[in-house]
C-alpha cells in the first residue's frame, strides 16, 4: 500500500463535533486537575463550547456534503437542526448554574455531559448511516442516564436514572435489532443505499425492521405508545435536568427520526406512514388527556411534550416537503415554548426550597408580574392560540398534512389542542385568577436570560416570522 | 410613515397605549389615574384615526380601499389590510365603543387597573384586526387573538362564576375556531393563496364548498351565537365586568355575522345557497325559545344576553336570505344592535355600581328617583323592542322583508320574536324603571352623574337618529350589498346551468 492511498477523509464537515469533542476532553483534564474547585471555569468553557461550535455550525453554508464514506452528512437540515440542538444545551447549563449550587450538587461534570450528549446529538443529526445513527444515540442515551441520576444521593433521581437506563436500553435494543433486521434484506447500511435498494420493493423483513425502527425513535422522541418512561423521568431528574430532556434530546430525536424515514425510507411511505399517522394520534389524545389530572408542573410538561411530539410527528406523516418544514418550524418554537416555561418553573424557590405543583404558581401574576406574563404567553403559545408562535408551529403541521389529504388526523389534532388548551389554561387561570401566595427569590441571572430570549421569541414572533420559516423552508428542502 | 398606512395605525395606536400603561410602574392610586387617562386618550385618539380612515373612504365603490400590503408568511400569506362597505361601519362601531368602555370602568375596576387597561387595549387591537384583515390567515390570528385579552377580562375582573365562564367562553368559541383553521388550509392549497379579494373571485368546486362552509359556520355560528351553541354567552355575559359586556355583545358578536357575510356568502354561494333552510331553521329557533328563556330570566344582565341571541338570529335570517333587503337588513341591524346592546349593559351597569346586584326583583320604581336614567333606558328598551323610530326597526323590518321574499313561512314565525321582544323587554322595563319605590336600600339611589351623562347621552342620540334617519349607513354597505349580489348571482347561475345539463355536454 503505498501512502498516496492513504487519504483522510474529509472532516472538515465534522468540524463543530470535532471542536466539542477536544473541547471536551481538555475540559475533562481541567475538571479533574483543578477538582471541584473548577465548576465555574468548566461551566464558562462548556458554554463558550457550544457557543463556537453554533457559529461553525451555522457558518457551514455550503450545499450537502458527505464525508467519512458516506456515514456523516451536512445538509440544510442537520445546520438547522445543530443549531438548535446547540442552543437547548447551553440554555439547559444556564438554567442549570442556580439550581445545583443551591442544591450543592454543583459539580464539573455536568456540563461536560452535557456537551458529551450534545456531541452525541450533532452525530444523529448527522447520521447518514445507521451505524453513524446508533453511535450517536448512545452517546447521548449513555450521557442521558447519567445526568438523570445527577443528584445522586436523592431517591427520585436516581430512580429516575436506572428507570431511563432500562427502558433506554430496551428500546435502543429493538433499534438495533430493526436496524439490522434492515441491512440484512437490503444489504446495506447506508441511507442512499437503503433507498436504491427499496426501489425493487420492499419485503415482509423490511417491513419488520421498519416497524422495529420505528418503535425504537418513538421511544427516543416519548411518543405514545412508547412514552410510559417520560413523566416519571421528567419528574424524578432534577428540574434543570428535565429542561435540558424536554429540549435538546427531543429536537435530536424529532431529527434523526426525519432522517431515518425521509432519508432512507421516502419511496415506501405507505409502510411507515401510517405509522406515524398512528403515533401522532395517540401522542395527542394522551398528551392532551392525561395532563388534566396532573399537579404537579414538571408531570405536566412531561405530558405536554408527549401531546408535542405527536403535532411535529404529523409533520412527519405528511412525508412532503411542507411536513418536514413543519416539522423545522415546530421544532424551532418548542424549544422557545418549552425554555421559557421551565425557566418559570426553575425561578420557583422560597426559603431554599423549590416548588412544583401548579398551585404553587397562584397569583404569580401579582408577586411576580412579568415573570407571569412571560409564563403566559409561553401557555397561551403551547396551546396554539395566535398571535402566539406556537400558533405558526401548529399551522405549518396542520396545513401539510391537510394537503397530504389527511384530513381526518388533522382534525383530531386540533380537536386535541382544544382539549390540551384545557389544562394550559389553568396554569393562567392559577396565576391570574387565584390569590397569591408568599412571593419567590429573585430570579438567577441565568434564567433571565434565557426567559427573555425565549419570551421574545414566543410573543413577536408573528411580527417578523418570514425568516425562521425560511430556514426552515430551505432546511426541508435539502431533504428532497 | 414606515411604508404603513392608517389601517396599521389603527392598529399600532391601542398597543402603544397598552404598552404606555404596562410601563407606569407599581400600582398607587396616581398610576392608576394616569392607566385611565392614558386608556380613555388613547381609544380617543383611536376613534378620531378611525374618522380620518373614514373621510379618506369612498363610499360609492365596492373594492377594498385603503389597501396595505406586507411581506409576511410567504409570498402568498401576506399582512394585508383593507376595509370595503362592509368593514368601515364596524371598524367605525369598534373604534365608538371603545372610549364608552374605558369610561364606563372609571370607578368600577378598582384593583388591577392597569393590567385592566392594558387588556382592553389589545383586546381593540385585535378587534379592529378582525374587520379590516384581507388575509385570511391573518383574519384568523385576530379572530382567536381576541380570546386571550376577554379570557383575561372575564377571569380577573368577572363575578362570582367568572371561572367557570371564562373556561366555557374560552374553550367554546376555539372549539368551533379550530375547524376554521382547517377550512383555511384547505382554501390555501386549493387557490395558492389566502389572500381574501382574490378567494373573492375563486370558484371553489360545488363539493368542496360544503365542506368548507360547514367549517366555517362552526367557527362563525358559535361566535354569533346561533342556537344551540349559544350557551356560552349567557354565562360569560352575566359574569364579565360591564365594559366586557358591552364589547362582548357589541362588537365580539359582530365578528360572526361579518364572517359570513366576508367569506361564507361570497366565497361559497352554492353551499350557502344550500344550507339557506337549515339556517332558516337555526334562527327562527333562536329568534323564539331565547325570548322565551329570556322572558323567564330573574337577572337583567343574563336577560340582555338572551335577547342578544335572539337579535342575532334575525342577523343570520337576513344574511341567509340572499337578497338585498336581507342583508342590507342584517347589516343595519348588526350595527344598531351594537349601540343598542352596548347602552343596555352600560345601564345596567349604571344601577350595578350602585346597589351591587343585578337581580331584577331587587330594584322597582326607579324612575321615581333616577328619571334621566328612566328616561334613557326606555329609549333602549323600545331600540330593543324595534320600535318605529329607533334604529332597532330599521334593521328588523328590512331583514324580515327579505324573509318574506325568500320564504314567508319564515317571516312568519320570525314575526313572534318581534311580539315576544316586547314582552321581555317592556316587563323588564316595567319591574325595574316603574312601580312602587318600596325596597329601602333604593330611597336614597342618585340619578346619573356627569361621566354617565356623557357616556349615555351620545348612545341615546345615536339611537334615535339611525332610527329616523338610516340612510349614512345603508348607504355605506349598499354598494359592497350590491356587489355581493351580483357576484352570488353570477356564481349560482353558472352552477344551475351546469347542473341542467347533460351529463354528456359537460
Amino acid at each position: 500500500m503505498n501512502a498516496a492511498q492513504v487519504v483522510l477523509p474529509a472532516l472538515w464537515p465534522a468540524l463543530p463535533e470535532i471542536i466539542l469533542a477536544v473541547g471536551v476532553m481538555v475540559l475533562i483534564l481541567y475538571g479533574s486537575f483543578k477538582g471541584e474547585r473548577s465548576v465555574e471555569g468548566v461551566n464558562v468553557g462548556a458554554l463558550i463550547l457550544l457557543i463556537l461550535a453554533l457559529f461553525t455550525v451555522v457558518s457551514q453554508t455550503g450545499l450537502k456534503v458527505t464525508t467519512l464514506n458516506g456515514a456523516f452528512i451536512v445538509d440544510g437540515f442537520s445546520r438547522v437542526m445543530k443549531a438548535l440542538v446547540l442552543i437547548g444545551s447551553a440554555a439547559a447549563i444556564l438554567l442549570s448554574r442556580d439550581y445545583f449550587q443551591r442544591e450543592r450538587i454543583d459539580r464539573f461534570e455536568f456540563p461536560i455531559l452535557i456537551v458529551l450528549s450534545t456531541i452525541g446529538m450533532m452525530v444523529m443529526v448527522s447520521a447518514n448511516d445507521l451505524i453513524a445513527l446508533y453511535l450517536g444515540l448512545e452517546l447521548l442515551s449513555l450521557s442521558s442516564y447519567v445526568i438523570a441520576a445527577f443528584h445522586r444521593d436523592n431517591l427520585r433521581s436516581t430512580e429516575a436514572g436506572l428507570k431511563y437506563f432500562v427502558l433506554g436500553a430496551l428500546s435502543s435494543g429493538m433499534l438495533l435489532y430493526g436496524a439490522s433486521l434492515i441491512y440484512g434484506f437490503t444489504g446495506t447500511v447506508s441511507f442512499p443505499g437503503i433507498l436504491s435498494a427499496l426501489n425493487a420493493g420492499a419485503g415482509f423483513g423490511i417491513v419488520l425492521g421498519i416497524v422495529f425502527v420505528a418503535a425504537g425513535v418513538a421511544f427516543k422522541m416519548s411518543a405514545v405508545p412508547f412514552h410510559m418512561w417520560t413523566p416519571d423521568v421528567y419528574e424524578g431528574s432534577p428540574t434543570p435536568v428535565t429542561a435540558f430532556f424536554a429540549a435538546a434530546p427531543k429536537i435530536a430525536a424529532v431529527a434523526m427520526t426525519v432522517r431515518v424515514f425521509m432519508g432512507a425510507l421516502p419511496d415506501v411511505t405507505a409502510i411507515w406512514q401510517q405509522i406515524f399517522v398512528f403515533v401522532a394520534i395517540a401522542s395527542m389524545t394522551l398528551g392532551s388527556f392525561a395532563a388534566i389530572g396532573q399537579r404537579s408542573i414538571k408531570r405536566l410538561m412531561a405530558y405536554s411534550s408527549i401531546g408535542n411530539v405527536g403535532y411535529a410527528l404529523i409533520g412527519l406523516a405528511a412525508a412532503s416537503e411542507e411536513g418536514i418544514r413543519g416539522v423545522v418550524i415546530y421544532m424551532i418554537i418548542y424549544l422557545a415554548m418549552t425554555l421559557g416555561a421551565f425557566a418559570v418553573i426553575l425561578a420557583m424557590r422560597r426559603g431554599g426550597e423549590m416548588f412544583e405543583t401548579v398551585d404553587d404558581l397562584s397569583g404569580l401574576s401579582r408577586t411576580h408580574p412579568v415573570m407571569a406574563f412571560c409564563l403566559a404567553a409561553m401557555m397561551f403559545s403551547l396551546a396554539g392560540i395566535p398571535p402566539l408562535a406556537g400558533f405558526f408551529a401548529k399551522f405549518y403541521v396542520f396545513a401539510a398534512a391537510i394537503k397530504a389529504g389527511l384530513v381526518t388526523l388533522a382534525v383530531i389534532g386540533v380537536v386535541t389542542s382544544v382539549i390540551g388548551a384545557y389544562y394550559y389554561l389553568r396554569i393562567v387561570k392559577v396565576m391570574y385568577f387565584d390569590e397569591p401566595v408568599a412571593p419567590y427569590e429573585r430570579m438567577a441571572p441565568g434564567l433571565r436570560i434565557v426567559l427573555a430570549l425565549s419570551s421574545v421569541v414566543v410573543i413577536l414572533f408573528w411580527l417578523l416570522p418570514a425568516p425562521l420559516v425560511g430556514a426552515a423552508g430551505a432546511a426541508a428542502r435539502s431533504l428532497f | 410613515m414606515f411604508g404603513l398606512g392608517i389601517l396599521s395605525g389603527l392598529l399600532i395606536v391601542p398597543l402603544c397605549g397598552a404598552a404606555f400603561i404596562l410601563t407606569l410602574g407599581e400600582e398607587t392610586e396616581a398610576v392608576r389615574r394616569n392607566a385611565r387617562w392614558a386608556a380613555l386618550a388613547t381609544t380617543v385618539i383611536t376613534f378620531l384615526l378611525s374618522l380620518v380612515a373614514w373621510g379618506r373612504f369612498d363610499a360609492t365603490t365596492s373594492s377594498f380601499q385603503l389597501v396595505e400590503n406586507h411581506a409576511w408568511l410567504t409570498e402568498t400569506i401576506r399582512f394585508k389590510l383593507g376595509v370595503d362597505g362592509f368593514s368601515m361601519p364596524l371598524i367605525l362601531l369598534t373604534t365608538f365603543l371603545m372610549p364608552f368602555c374605558i369610561a364606563a370602568s372609571w370607578n368600577s375596576i378598582e384593583t388591577r387597573v392597569k393590567e385592566y387597561f392594558v387588556a382592553f387595549l389589545i383586546l381593540e387591537t385585535t378587534m379592529i384586526g378582525v374587520f379590516c384583515a384581507l388575509d385570511l390567515v391573518l383574519f384568523y390570528l385576530f379572530f382567536e387573538a381576541g380570546l386571550i385579552p376577554m379570557f383575561l377580562i372575564i377571569g380577573i375582573w368577572g363575578g362570582k362564576r367568572r371561572i367557570y365562564a371564562s373556561f366555557k367562553f374560552f374553550l367554546y368559541t376555539l372549539l368551533g375556531s379550530v375547524l376554521m383553521l382547517l377550512a383555511i388550509m384547505a382554501m390555501y392549497w386549493q387557490a395558492g393563496t389566502t389572500d381574501i379579494p382574490t378567494l373573492l373571485t375563486t370558484r371553489f368546486p360545488v363539493g368542496m364548498q360544503t365542506w368548507l362552509w360547514l367549517a366555517f359556520f362552526a367557527s362563525f355560528a358559535v361566535k354569533m351565537p346561533m342556537w344551540p351553541v349559544h350557551t356560552w354567552l349567557p354565562d360569560a355575559h352575566v359574569e364579565a365586568p360591564t365594559a366586557g359586556s358591552v364589547i362582548l355583545a357589541g362588537i365580539l358578536l359582530k365578528m360572526g355575522g361579518y364572517g359570513f357575510i366576508r367569506i361564507s356568502l361570497p366565497m361559497f354561494p352554492d353551499a350557502s345557497l344550500y344550507f339557506a333552510p337549515l339556517v332558516f331553521a337555526l334562527s327562527v329557533i333562536a329568534i323564539i325559545f331565547t325570548s322565551l328563556i329570556a322572558m323567564m330570566q330573574t337577572d337583567i344582565k343574563k336577560l340582555i344576553a338572551y335577547s342578544s341571541v335572539a337579535h342575532m338570529g334575525f342577523v343570520t335570517l337576513g344574511l341567509f336570505t340572499l337578497n338585498e333587503q336581507g342583508i342590507q337588513g342584517a347589516l343595519f341591524l348588526m350595527i344598531s344592535h351594537g349601540i343598542v346592546s352596548g347602552a343596555l349593559f352600560l345601564c345596567v351597569g349604571v344601577v350595578y355600581d350602585r346597589m351591587h346586584t343585578r337581580e331584577i326583583a331587587a330594584y322597582g320604581g326607579l324612575v321615581k328617583r333616577m328619571p334621566l336614567y328612566a328616561a334613557a333606558m326606555m329609549v333602549f328598551t323600545m331600540a330593543n323592542v324595534g320600535l318605529p323610530g329607533t334604529s332597532g326597526f330599521v334593521g328588523e323590518f328590512l331583514a324580515m322583508m327579505g324573509a318574506f321574499k325568500a320564504n314567508p313561512t319564515v317571516a312568519f314565525f320570525s314575526v313572534f320574536g318581534i311580539i315576544l321582544s316586547a314582552g321581555y323587554a317592556l316587563w323588564l322595563f316595567a319591574r325595574v324603571i316603574y312601580g312602587k319605590l318600596e325596597k329601602p336600600n333604593l330611597q336614597g339611589i342618585l340619578d346619573l352623574d356627569l361621566r354617565e351623562k356623557i357616556i349615555i347621552a351620545p348612545l341615546v342620540a345615536l339611537t334615535i337618529y339611525y332610527g329616523v334617519h338610516p340612510a349614512p349607513i345603508l348607504d355605506t354597505f349598499a354598494p359592497s350589498t350590491e356587489a355581493l349580489m351580483q357576484s352570488m348571482k353570477a356564481a349560482l347561475s353558472t352552477t344551475q346551468t351546469a347542473a341542467a345539463l347533460p351529463p354528456v355536454a359537460r
